[in-house]
């Protein structure tokens, strides 16, 4: 898929490693920017060594999105973009996620900016947030079914469209 | 409206919904807000009245079908919003943009800031009950619209930033319109501070009304004007350079105050750094040279040598019919807009149409700190905070 090496020398990847020797599944390299791939399980104890440890320092979460590469599995892919304003650096937490169980702790323990960006995720790919303090519905209407940004999710949605002709047969009637 | 028991039953509190139609809400936002009295004890932002699906459209778009998806998000700033889309599409490809067409993007998008700022103290003055301002700024904002009329036959969705460069050359006489331009404003900026700046009225709605510390700030992820207000001098321009800003001489305006006033005095300073950028982008921008970069396939090649080349008018049929395919990967880059940093996510999985696109929006994330903004203030400083986290609806709910 990318250019992949797991043997980096990167101070995120070396402490990461330091702390946990399971906590870095895999390092992506691509046009000079740096994935790290952590476990489901560790996800929130390595965003807070990410926060909190002195050599890191990445203070703000700048944001989180998705991929849902269906068929393939795991099939969502959940990204965390991580700025050290300190430090002046930028990182990806990346943890991939089973079509089957798409749950995943919450970071707003760790960034309380986690909030919005979690709800947007979960309203868009349904992807749940264990201990999120406000799992909501935020763009979309409480009652929409499904998960439009889901790959299997039509772009032109589910209902179908009348034909040029019952569309003048209806204008007539009125 | 209702009235609500608190859990002791003593107080009284009355939720009010504020919007979705409301004028100061710069669109279609609905707060609900708990008084007690007039001070608010709790408010919650509902958003989504603006939502349009354009991730998901950008998805069953070519890469460059998407660009004009991109104008129509941050109606205020659309020259941002190609760029950073356009930025993203191009480190995929691992596209490098000829000089000069970066630096016209540079001088566009600062115009642009400068546009953008001129809406929102308009707008903001004019929710604060200073009428005046609102048209001065309109006025100065005409001549900036003039400029991208120009250059892109568009006053607003300009779709002017495309992939590998800009889709024209400038057109003659651009200089003496932007010098032009350039002479008259510092002088406009002025203006607009001799009304404001030391104005009492001015100053009892907006001093001390607001406040966020640094440390919430960060932790809530705001990012821009209003982290800057609050000491915080993280700007993408400096921090993470991108089209040659490096190149250029300009300082980040901080406050330390943290207030509604400070975000107006930080907004205004950024508006005379900027006509500082467009004043240094116009001695680089060169009046020879390519302003799209070099790659067949990728980019549509010129009308000139579809008439005599073979290979020219199979490379235009193959990018409007099929378009290109990056190789897998992921790219991510932030500009910073004029709300903060607008990020933009795109994944390729080698077919001509992106996987995913997504927006790191400045505006739905500062607006997530609304609550901490007001609570605690009177309902009439709610139109304050609103107007100074400057959002705008259509990027917040894209």
């Amino acid at each position: 898929m990318t250019e992949s090496s797991s043997q980096n020398a990167n101070v995120v990847v070396e402490t990461l490693r330091s702390w946990s020797p399971q906590a870095v599944l895999e390092v992506i390299e691509f046009r000079g920017e740096r994935t790290v791939v952590v476990p489901r399980n560790l996800l929130r104890a390595a965003a807070e060594r990410c926060r909190a440890d002195a050599k890191l320092q990445f203070n703000l979460l700048s944001g989180a999105s998705c991929v849902d590469r269906y068929p393939v599995e795991p099939r969502f892919e959940l990204n965390y973009f991580l700025v050290s304003i300190p430090r002046s650096d930028r990182v990806r937490l990346q943890v991939r996620l089973a079509g089957q169980d798409p749950t995943v702790d919450s970071l707003v323990p760790v960034w309380p900016g986690a909030n919005w960006l979690e709800r947007e995720i979960f309203d868009l790919f349904g992807i749940r947030f264990n201990g999120h303090p406000d799992l909501r519905r935020i763009l979309l209407p409480e009652d929409w079914e499904g998960f439009p940004l889901r790959k299997d999710f039509p772009v032109e949605g589910f209902r179908e469209v009348p034909s040029s002709g019952d569309l003048f047969k209806k204008s007539s009637m009125l | 409206m209702t009235t609500v028991e608190t859990a002791t039953g003593a107080a009284k509190t009355m939720v009010l919904n504020m919007g979705p139609q409301h004028p100061s809400t710069h669109g279609v936002l609905r707060i609900l807000l708990e008084l007690d009295g007039e001070t608010v004890v709790k408010a919650v932002p509902d958003l989504g009245y603006l939502h349009t699906g354009i991730e998901k459209s950008c998805e069953d778009k070519t890469y460059s079908q998407a660009i004009t998806l991109t104008d129509r998000m941050d109606y205020l700033n659309p020259l941002g919003n190609n760029l950073v889309y356009c930025l993203a599409v191009e480190k995929l490809l691992g596209l490098e943009v000829p000089k000069r067409a970066q630096y016209i993007r540079v001088m566009m998008v600062e115009l642009q800031r400068i546009s953008s700022h001129l809406v929102w103290l308009g707008t903001h003055a004019i929710d604060l009950g200073a009428m005046s301002v609102f048209l001065y700024c309109f006025r100065e904002r005409e001549e900036i619209l003039k400029i991208f009329e120009m250059f892109s036959g568009q006053r607003m969705m300009t779709s002017y930033i495309r992939i590998g460069g800009i889709a024209l050359d400038p057109p003659a006489g651009w200089r003496q319109a932007v010098q032009k331009f350039l002479s008259m404003m510092p002088s406009r900026v002025d203006e607009y501070e001799k009304l404001l700046t030391q104005n009492p009225i001015w100053i009892g709605r907006t001093k001390g009304v607001g406040y966020i510390s640094p440390e919430d700030a960060i932790a809530l992820s705001m990012t821009g004007p209003t982290l800057r207000a609050a000491s915080v001098a993280y700007d993408n321009r400096k921090v993470f350079p991108y089209s040659s800003y490096e190149e250029f001489k300009f300082d980040i305006p901080t406050r330390t105050e943290s207030d509604c006033y400070a975000r107006y005095l930080v907004r205004v300073a950024e508006m005379r750094e900027s006509l500082k950028i467009v004043r240094q982008a116009m001695e680089k921008i060169a009046d020879e040279g390519p302003v799209k970069a070099e790659a067949p396939g990728i980019i549509p090649p010129q009308r000139e040598k579809m008439k005599t080349e073979m290979e020219a008018l199979i490379y235009h049929f193959k990018i409007f019919t099929e378009g290109f395919s990056p190789q897998p990967g992921e790219a991510f880059v932030a500009v910073e807009s004029p709300r903060g940093e607008l990020g933009c996510f795109v994944a390729s999985d080698g077919s001509p149409k992106p996987l995913r696109v997504h927006f790191r929006s400045p505006s739905f994330i500062n607006l997530q700190a609304l609550p901490k903004l007001v609570e605690g203030q009177l309902i009439a400083d709610v139109v304050a905070c609103i107007g100074t986290i400057d959002i705008v609806l259509g990027e917040v709910d894209r």
